[in-house]
């Protein structure tokens, strides 16, 4: 059976492609972020996954506002990537594994989420950033799914809608009857606001407050509204949609291994987190 | 369209249907070539588009919080930003009226 190995989340900032193309992590202003990767090098080079799902928003490359999936489903077997218009390097494609992805779906949809389903999907920076950080320059040792979720066009999904969906992909994944280790990534936030008079808005304290109950107590953070998060995390703070769909998934005892939180990275509140997906259940019904 | 959370305007679907030919235009320039059609020729470019009056005005000034007032959703307006070799940074300090060192210099505080 299928097992999931833990989660890890990542800040997803469009100019850390940027800064790896130039080959400035080591750079006073870079070196605090990337260094929070040390350790998850290690613990992926422990774990070896072979697939990563990704929870991640969409930017404007696969969708636009004309058709805005809540949720959406990779089920290809190569996602690329494309010129997102920002000017950061394109990357090579990552691997998919359809049957995996159509497995997800069904269960998804058994369990009355009604997602979108994607035979092509580009990837954007969400997801190839968070990729790049986790296995840099080299070949990528897993394939993906990515599922997209929308933090652009309101109305949102809600935090505990997310929660229940990265649970019923959690229950999806330990049901596949292949012999795979898998992880589970969350991408973007934590706190940052790009628009209006309030950009640049950073809020440490709320930051550190979700990172605090993501991995014990996650049901506690769905008593906020996404209007509550927008006030709290900044209009595009709301990418922490993708880390509670992340958490969801593990449905273990889960302990924070690693917590790495750096502002600013760009207009960002930069945060990664590998939380452990242990033995003994949290398991739901529902 | 809400407005209740200072300085920030939801991209809701008030918000999403004013700035539909705003936006379209803007996700065009995920091409390069199209970019290269706007640099070319912007009054033609904004006319295929079909941007409203405001729409083209907010353009043309370059103001980024005119483009949000005419439904402009920021992931979108970066594309149209970076034609200009403008940063989040740079439109940052732009919305907030600040010299973009004061900008960086915010961010950095809000570390402390």
């Amino acid at each position: 059976m299928a097992k999931i190995v833990g989660g890890v989340a990542t800040t997803h900032v469009p100019s850390i492609g940027k800064a790896i193309a130039d080959k400035k992590e080591n750079d006073p202003y870079w070196q605090p972020f990337f260094r929070g990767f040390d350790y998850v090098h290690d613990w992926l080079a422990r774990q070896k996954p072979d697939i990563a799902v990704v929870f991640y928003n969409d930017h404007g490359l696969n969708f636009f506002l004309d058709k805005l999936p809540t949720f959406a489903v990779g089920a290809a077997g190569e996602y690329r990537n494309q010129d997102e218009g920002w000017g950061i390097p394109v990357s090579r494609s990552i691997a998919g594994d359809p049957a995996l992805s159509w497995h997800v779906i069904n269960a998804l949809v058994n369990d009355e989420f009604d997602i979108t389903m994607c035979q092509d999907m580009l990837i954007d920076h969400a997801v190839t950033i968070p990729m790049t950080l986790m296995w840099p320059g080299e070949k990528w040792p897993v394939k993906i799914v990515p599922i997209s979720i929308n933090t652009v066009q309101h109305p949102l999904p809600s935090l505990k809608r997310c929660l229940a969906l990265g649970r019923s992909v959690g229950r999806a994944i330990e049901s596949y009857p292949q012999d795979l280790r898998v992880m589970v990534v969350g991408t973007g936030g934590l706190s940052h606001q790009l628009d209006g008079k309030r950009a640049g808005f950073i809020n440490k304290e709320f930051d550190q407050l979700c990172m605090d109950k993501l991995s014990g107590e996650p049901d506690t953070l769905t008593r906020y509204t996404v209007h509550d998060v927008v006030a709290e995390a900044g209009a595009q703070g709301v990418e922490f949609l993708n880390w509670m769909a992340m958490r969801g998934a593990l449905l273990g005892q889960v302990t924070e291994l690693h917590r790495n939180y750096h502002i600013p990275i760009s207009n960002t509140a930069a945060a990664t987190v590998v939380l452990e997906n242990g033995e003994g259940a949290e398991r739901r019904a529902a | 369209m809400t407005q209740d959370i200072p300085g920030t305007t939801m991209f809701d679907g008030d918000q999403a249907q004013k700035g539909f030919a705003l936006n379209r235009m803007c996700f065009s320039f995920n091409s390069a070539e199209n970019r290269a059609a706007f640099l070319n020729d912007e009054d033609a470019y904004c006319r295929k588009f079909a941007l409203s009056d405001a729409q083209r005005a907010a353009v043309k000034s370059r103001d980024v919080l005119r483009m949000i007032e005419a439904g402009g959703n920021v992931y979108y307006l970066a594309k149209l930003a970076g034609i200009f070799g403008l940063n989040v940074q740079d439109i940052g300090a732009q919305q907030t009226g600040t010299t973009v060192e004061e900008f960086k210099a915010k961010l950095v505080a809000a570390g402390r």
